[in-house]
């Protein structure tokens, strides 16, 4: 059965500007990059990649940008939400030195992967880019997990300033990289793709999402690449032949919106 | 034809109004076809013919998430006819103007010019035939609220077909009292073909929230659980109708699609079983069809259509 399971609120916290985590008891095993829909009932159900991935306890990290999301925003200790999952196929943790680059919220989806790969003795070095010092979260979180840590901001208020993926750049020409993973803006994750040259890289896609059960065709990307199910982790070579990806996505209805 | 079987592989060629199948599984609509790459896929997963995603004349998003959920046997769903118009639709279909495998354009609309104007437009981009989707179980004016009217059955049938070139194909519902009735008045139409049976109304509650799951409450129920009930109308239909009839419903292997060929069904859709198999389920099926027929020495799929009504 892929119906939601009713869950707690059990905290809801501020990590920055807009953004909070919470969190909720769910005790199914999920790979990180995979997703849950959430059911905020009488309002929506969307699609969230976890950002705490404890054994009992999970936790979603998000932005408030829309109806969904300041729904999830407002919630209290005690009420309840539905979830179900996890779908999707999550990242692939290889090689020796993995850099991350996270691109706004998209921090949140490599905050497991992160732990992870630094529990497995992978070198792991993670770039967080965000707009301005306001809205930076999980730098702490980082670097006592054992990763280096890179902050970029746009304005230049915390960390270096400039894109993060100019500094990924910098970063692939000096040191030995064996694969990048990368969650955040798509075309923030495109050019990475372009500077990766040869080095395996992995992207987080998002797109509307229905059924997540990979027969609505509602988030078909490509030649018939169901996000739901055959991502939403791409890797460069599915990446190239994909002519959506950088290029548009598509609302509700199925019409095309250029990024 | 119960022949000896030597040595030729089984036929499952089938043909509906003129129109040559390569083998008798097409995608049902509103399964990954509300777009170019998506169709493309199912198209190389092997399936017979593409019946598109129901297109209206302006976009619409369909109702908030939950759209779809899973329960013990068979698939619940509200989507709300969402679909990016008839216009934006010309892109994603247009491709396909020389597929060897036929599409068939299905359509949405609350009124018979509506439907001739969706109709027009769908033949201009090259589809090969039109489905008339006369049975959504849970879209205000559209689908089943003009379906389950003999009456405004037949003058929509008849309005299309008057307007178009094309074969015109009817999808039921099975929530009616008398779906030969309301097939009958499609068939007066000149309605070329009858596909039984869209998804039948149902509901699930989560008693924690005491709350229906989906945004829409009712949805229509697919997947193995109705496989019986569209059996059944089909088995009704075939008996008392003398055009073709496309069986769909809780299809999800071989042995299904031959029960329906059985009870009269000329081609079958598949649907749901894309979640329980994957896209690749058409060429399975197909295989398990062919199987069957090795087994039982039966060289032409055509000659086993109907072969429970007698």
């Amino acid at each position: 059965m892929n119906i939601p399971i009713i869950t707690e609120i059990i905290e809801n916290k501020k990590e920055a500007e807009d953004i909070r985590t919470i969190s909720f008891y769910f005790s199914e095993k999920i790979i990180p990059g995979q997703f849950l829909m959430i059911w905020i009932p009488n309002v929506d159900e969307i699609p969230m990649s976890v950002s705490y991935n404890n054994r009992e306890i999970k936790g979603i990290t998000f932005r408030k940008v829309g109806e969904a999301t300041s729904a999830l925003y407002d919630l209290k200790k005690g009420e309840k939400i539905g979830i179900r999952g996890p779908y999707g196929n999550g990242f692939s943790l290889k090689g020796k030195h993995i850099l991350f680059v996270g691109g706004g919220t998209g921090i949140a989806t490599l905050a497991p992967a992160v732990e992870e790969a630094i529990k497995k003795d992978i070198k792991s070095t993670v770039i967080i880019g965000v707009k301005n010092k306001s809205e930076l979260f999980f730098e702490k979180r980082f670097n006592e997990c054992g990763a280096n840590v890179v902050v970029s901001t746009n304005d230049g208020s915390a960390g270096k300033k400039g894109l993060a993926s100019e500094i990924a750049k910098k970063i692939l020409q000096k040191e030995k990289i064996d694969s990048v993973i990368t969650c955040g803006p798509e075309l923030m994750m495109k050019t990475l793709l372009n500077y990766s040259n040869g080095i395996s890289l992995q992207a987080s896609l998002e797109r509307y999402i229905k059924c997540a059960i990979g027969i609505c065709g509602q988030c078909c990307i490509g030649e018939g690449l169901r996000v739901c199910v055959e991502g939403p982790v791409f890797d460069s070579n599915s990446l190239k032949n994909i002519e959506d990806f950088g290029v548009y996505k598509r609302d509700a209805a199925g019409i095309k919106i250029t990024y | 034809m119960y022949l000896t079987f030597g040595g030729t592989l089984p036929d499952i060629t089938t043909n509906i109004s003129g129109i040559k199948l390569q083998n008798p599984t097409m995608l049902a609509s509103g399964i990954m076809d509300e777009n170019s790459g998506s169709i493309k896929r199912i198209i190389d997963c092997g399936a017979g013919a593409i019946v598109t995603k129901s297109i209206g004349l302006k976009a619409r998003k369909g109702y908030p998430n939950p759209t779809v959920i899973e329960l013990e046997h068979g698939i619940l769903n509200a989507m709300g006819l969402p679909n990016p118009g008839i216009e934006n639709y010309c892109e994603e279909i247009k491709l396909f103007e020389n597929s060897k495998t036929p599409i068939i354009g299905s359509i949405y609309g609350s009124n018979s010019k509506e439907f001739i104007k969706l109709g027009k437009k769908m033949e201009n981009y090259g589809v090969s035939a039109l489905e008339l989707n006369l049975s959504c179980p849970h879209a205000k004016s559209y689908g089943l609220e003009l379906g389950c009217d003999p009456k405004i059955v037949q003058k929509i049938t008849s309005a299309v077909k008057q307007n178009s070139g094309i074969p015109v194909f009817v999808k039921l519902s099975p929530n009616v009292t008398d779906i030969v009735q309301i097939a009958k008045a499609a068939e007066d139409g000149n309605a070329d073909a009858i596909v039984a049976i869209n998804t039948v109304k149902a509901m699930k509650i989560d008693i924690e929230l005491k709350k229906p799951i989906l945004s829409n409450k009712i949805g229509g129920y697919s997947g193995s659980a109705i496989k019986p009930i569209g059996i059944r109308c089909v088995y009704e239909l075939s008996t008392n109708l003398n055009i073709p009839i496309i069986g769909v419903g809780g299809i999800t292997n071989g042995i299904d699609a031959l029960e329906y060929i059985m009870a009269g069904a000329s081609a079958v859709q598949i649907g749901s079983g894309v979640y329980y198999r994957g896209p690749e389920i058409f060429k399975k099926v197909c295989d398990e069809i062919k199987n069957w027929m090795k087994t039982h020495k039966i060289i032409q799929l055509t000659d086993i259509i109907g072969a429970a009504q007698k």
